[in-house]
């Protein structure tokens, strides 16, 4: 049997693993990582880059269909089409690069990368399956688990055939002519959106009363406003009860017990994702579990020595940045640096049309911990950039305590304000106060002023509101 | 319910900034009539500023420390009935939200008020920059609450090893520093010196004291003399072998009944009869008029060594005290300026001014004028010294004074009379008492 040992063994090439990875060839680790599919894991293969190209792409093309049928602006183009084959190659050709990427800087820190299906033998020990090839036995100091997580599956509506997940639902061969889509939450809007923006009708089913159940509905309401613009029908409050008898529709039941059904040419699932614990021997490490998830300390240490757990597979949220952080962490930690896991905030955006940034407390979430707090909101539609890029919907809101004006909570909806996260996460993490950005100039006309606005707002004083 | 404003009185003339010393009150407390609200300083006094009214506390003007200007509202007392605060245009209830600190203090971002947080405690330490013990105290939050620094500060308490939630933040909203982790780090984990043997270890502490309340004045009074008045400085010394034998004799004699006397009493006389014949020394010169104005009385100060600095007391009309009247009311004002007693007249008015370190006299010193005036007489130790006299060696108690002139309005060769006149009188101590 093949055989080698190392300090670090890392399971899963994502976005978790392949920076603790990296992190610790930096830091002189000998380190080794396992990856049965493709290096960047969910986030580059199958989850943020690519649905980012796709909704790019959707964009792009919904803009030159709404030239077609006149424009303010006084731009007309002639009937626009896709070649969504080719959309598809150019999004491939993306994470091809960035895949090559993490491999290029993984060599580049000295790790070795090992393809094949990792199974645990024991904490210090994994062996590694590959097609044709014999097992690989590999020793370890260190243990780092992350494996990820994939989508939820519905059990009386499996994925295969007309019902797909969001890994089916970003290579697509055609555009299907209608869409249902499972789930209203960030997954579920951002594709659907994309598809309708590409031409299909789409209608999306949630089972809680409100599109983007995880944020309030003051947030939510610019999207669901724009869902209607483009013809996105909501059905709120609706169970799925299967696939029509025949295929080709599905059955819902509303709040009421009223059974319908949908036309549907295909059916997105997107009702939440699972941590991957099976299929990998980690069973015979008894470790402790918190729920479906691994359990972790601040310093993502698991119950058993020297066995570490990072990223979706320890629990929410789901987060590609969050696994980053962590899997940094761990590697800086097995060098014996002391380090923990403490962000102030982790910022979570949602790529529908508008974007919506939730980092640190909403206000809902402030009062309930016992917080006094002020919230202030500033409207895009006082922002002239906003007007500029015909985006004039949405607004930012600030969250900060009332006795000391320390920022708590930003929340924003609107075209392109996933890029102010990192403002709002600086902010929180800094422990700024509405007066520290209150008082920091923000470049004139940028989207960024609404921040500003907003802290000016809340300590009663805004400008152009 | 109505808003009783109490506005910062004109304690001086012409001053128009006071300093806010100290609190007796905070924000809630019910106060009665007459309670003392607040100590306020000017010049050198301390005046404390009572209640006209009953009521609660609504709000305080600034912060302990800060500088207000005459007039400003010093503090708001919610009392029954009407109150003296006029709605303001707008009709808004002003009293409905007292702000906790007005916009100038706002503006220093000096001291935030201590309002309790209704949230677990981000800052629980009250703002008290003087007391720079406590900013570097252990800090206990409440368990769960999070200390707030950045993520650069984290990491390096993390390499230091030091738990941030033990530590002082004295950022905005309580947020933890560099300087602040420095500071804990500086006072040692347990507040317990390292146990490096025999102490011979680098120290890295570092206070920051704010100058505040008297040490502020005298910063200013200090500054504007230097920098105002260019000093010359003028050495004698004088054998007091005689008014030391004098002084030992008389002591004797009438200790008991009229009190010990000191040397200052006699050097006191000493001045009043040689500024009969150099009045220009017994002077304030007002710069800005261009005006010497020379006295008649010698309202003699007397540099006095308090808990909280130096203080010139003033000994009025020393002219017309004989040397134990001198003697007890130099003790009375230095026992007033060091209990804090003494009044804003006792505290100023001097036109020339005495320094005496005692036992510490040293050799020489270089007094700084007490502006306006013209002139300080320091007095050096009294030492015995082998001295010269008719081609003998013989041993003489000998004492230095080390004085200091405006040399804009004295002449050296003047200074050198004055002082020579001094020692004269102080040599033959007969020539005192001789009108």
């Amino acid at each position: 049997m093949n055989q080698h040992t190392t300090t670090l063994l890392v399971i899963g090439g994502g976005p978790g693993g392949y920076i603790a990875a990296i992190r610790a060839g930096q830091l002189g680790i000998p380190t080794t990582l396992v990856e049965a599919g493709e290096l960047g894991g969910t986030c580059l293969n199958v989850g943020c880059i690519p649905s980012k190209a796709l909704i790019h792409a959707a964009e792009e093309f919904e803009k030159a269909s709404h030239y077609a049928s006149g424009s303010a602006l006084g731009i007309s183009v002639q009937a626009p089409r896709i070649d969504i084959g080719q959309t598809v190659l150019w999004k491939d050709g993306i994470v091809g690069r960035l895949t090559g990427g993490v491999a290029a800087l993984l060599k580049k820190s000295g790790v070795r990368v090992v393809k094949g299906w990792a199974n645990i033998v024991d904490g210090k020990t994994v062996e590694v399956l590959r097609d044709g090839e014999s097992p690989q036995r590999i020793g370890c100091e260190h243990m780092l688990l992350a494996t990820g997580s994939h989508a939820t599956e519905l059990p009386f509506m499996p994925f295969g055939g007309q019902v797909i997940s969001a890994t089916e639902a970003l290579s697509p061969k055609t555009v299907p002519g209608k869409l249902v889509v499972v789930g209203a939450g960030y997954i579920g809007l951002e594709l659907g959106i994309a598809y309708a923006k590409l031409g299909a009708q789409v209608h999306v089913v949630e089972a809680q009363e409100r599109i983007l159940p995880a944020y309030d509905a003051e947030l939510t309401r610019p999207v669901g406003i724009a869902l209607k613009g483009l013809g996105i029908e909501t059905h709120l409050g609706c169970s799925v009860l299967g696939l029509g008898e025949q295929g080709g529709s599905v059955r819902i039941r509303n709040a009421a017990g009223e059974e319908s059904a949908l036309a549907a040419d295909q059916v997105l699932v997107a009702v939440g994702r699972r941590p991957n614990t099976r299929g990998f021997g980690l069973e015979k490490l008894r470790i402790d579990m918190d729920g479906h998830f691994i359990k972790v300390d601040d310093q993502c240490r698991t119950s058993m020595r020297d066995v570490w757990a990072i990223g979706d597979v320890t629990g929410e949220p789901l987060l590609a940045h969050r696994a980053m952080a962590q899997g940094e962490m761990v590697a800086e930690i097995i060098s014996g640096k002391r380090r923990h896991f403490s962000p102030a905030a982790i910022a979570a955006v949602c790529f529908t049309d508008p974007e919506v940034v939730v980092v640190g407390a909403t206000p809902q979430q402030a009062r309930a911990q016992g917080m006094d707090c002020i919230e202030a909101l500033f409207p895009f539609a006082a922002n002239g950039r906003a007007m500029s890029l015909e985006s004039k919907d949405g607004f930012v809101r600030v969250v900060a305590r009332r006795d000391n004006h320390l920022v708590v909570g930003w929340q924003a909806v609107g075209k392109a304000v996933s890029e102010l996260s990192a403002a709002f996460a600086q902010s929180i993490e800094m422990g700024a106060t509405l007066e520290d950005v209150a008082g920091t100039i923000h470049a004139h006309p940028t989207l960024g002023e609404a921040i500003q606005e907003a802290a000016l707002r809340a300590l009663g004083h805004a400008l152009h509101i | 319910m109505g808003i009783h404003v109490i506005k910062m009185p004109d304690i001086g003339e012409g001053i128009a900034e006071v300093e806010l010393v100290m609190w007796h009150v905070k924000v809630g407390d019910a106060v009665t009539e007459d309670m003392i609200l607040a100590d306020v300083m000017t010049d050198k006094a301390t005046i404390e500023i009572p209640s006209p009214v009953h009521g609660t506390v609504a709000m305080l003007g600034c912060a302990a420390g800060q500088v207000m200007a005459v007039g400003a509202d010093l503090i708001h007392i919610e009392v029954e009935g009407a109150g003296n605060l006029k709605p303001q245009a707008g009709g808004a209830a002003p009293a409905a939200h007292p702000a906790p600190v007005p916009a100038a203090a706002e503006a220093k971002a000096a001291v935030p008020e201590p309002a309790k947080p209704v949230a677990p405690a981000v800052s629980s330490a009250p703002p008290a920059p003087h007391e720079t013990q406590a900013v570097a105290a252990r800090v206990a939050r409440e368990p769960g609450a999070r200390p707030l620094a950045s993520p650069a500060v984290r990491k390096r308490a993390w390499d230091m090893g030091v738990e941030l939630q033990f530590v002082h933040g004295s950022g905005p909203a309580g947020r933890i520093q560099h300087a602040d982790l420095d500071a804990y780090v500086a006072r040692g984990v347990q507040g317990a010196p390292s146990s490096a043997a025999g102490g011979y270890r680098e120290v890295h502490t570092e206070q920051t004291i704010p100058l505040i309340g008297l040490r502020r004045k005298i910063a200013q009074k200090m500054q504007e003399s230097k920098r105002r008045i260019p000093h010359f400085s003028y050495v004698e010394e004088i054998d007091v072998t005689e008014l030391e034998n004098l002084r030992v004799r008389l002591n004797e004699q009438w200790g008991k009944e009229r009190g010990k006397l000191t040397v200052l009493p006699l050097l006191a006389r000493a001045l009043v009869v040689a500024l009969r014949q150099f009045p220009q020394m017994n002077a304030r010169f007002d710069d800005d008029a261009g005006v010497v104005t020379q006295y008649g009385a010698v309202h003699l100060g007397v540099a006095t060594q308090t808990d909280a600095g130096l203080m010139v007391s003033v000994m009025r009309h020393a002219e017309a005290r004989d040397m134990w009247s001198c003697a007890a009311e130099i003790a009375r004002l230095a026992d007033a300026a060091r209990t804090g007693k003494a009044t804003r007249d006792e505290l100023s008015g001097s036109t020339i001014t005495i320094s005496s370190l005692g036992a510490l006299g040293g050799i020489v010193t270089t007094p700084v004028i007490n502006h306006p005036e013209v002139a300080i007489i320091g007095v050096n130790k009294i030492v015995e010294r082998p001295m010269v006299r008719q081609g003998g060696l013989v041993v003489r108690k000998m004492m230095n004074l080390s004085s200091s002139f405006d040399h804009r309005v004295v002449d050296g060769m003047h200074a050198a009379q004055f002082i020579q006149a001094i020692r004269t009188l102080l040599e033959c101590p007969a020539m005192l008492f001789v009108e």
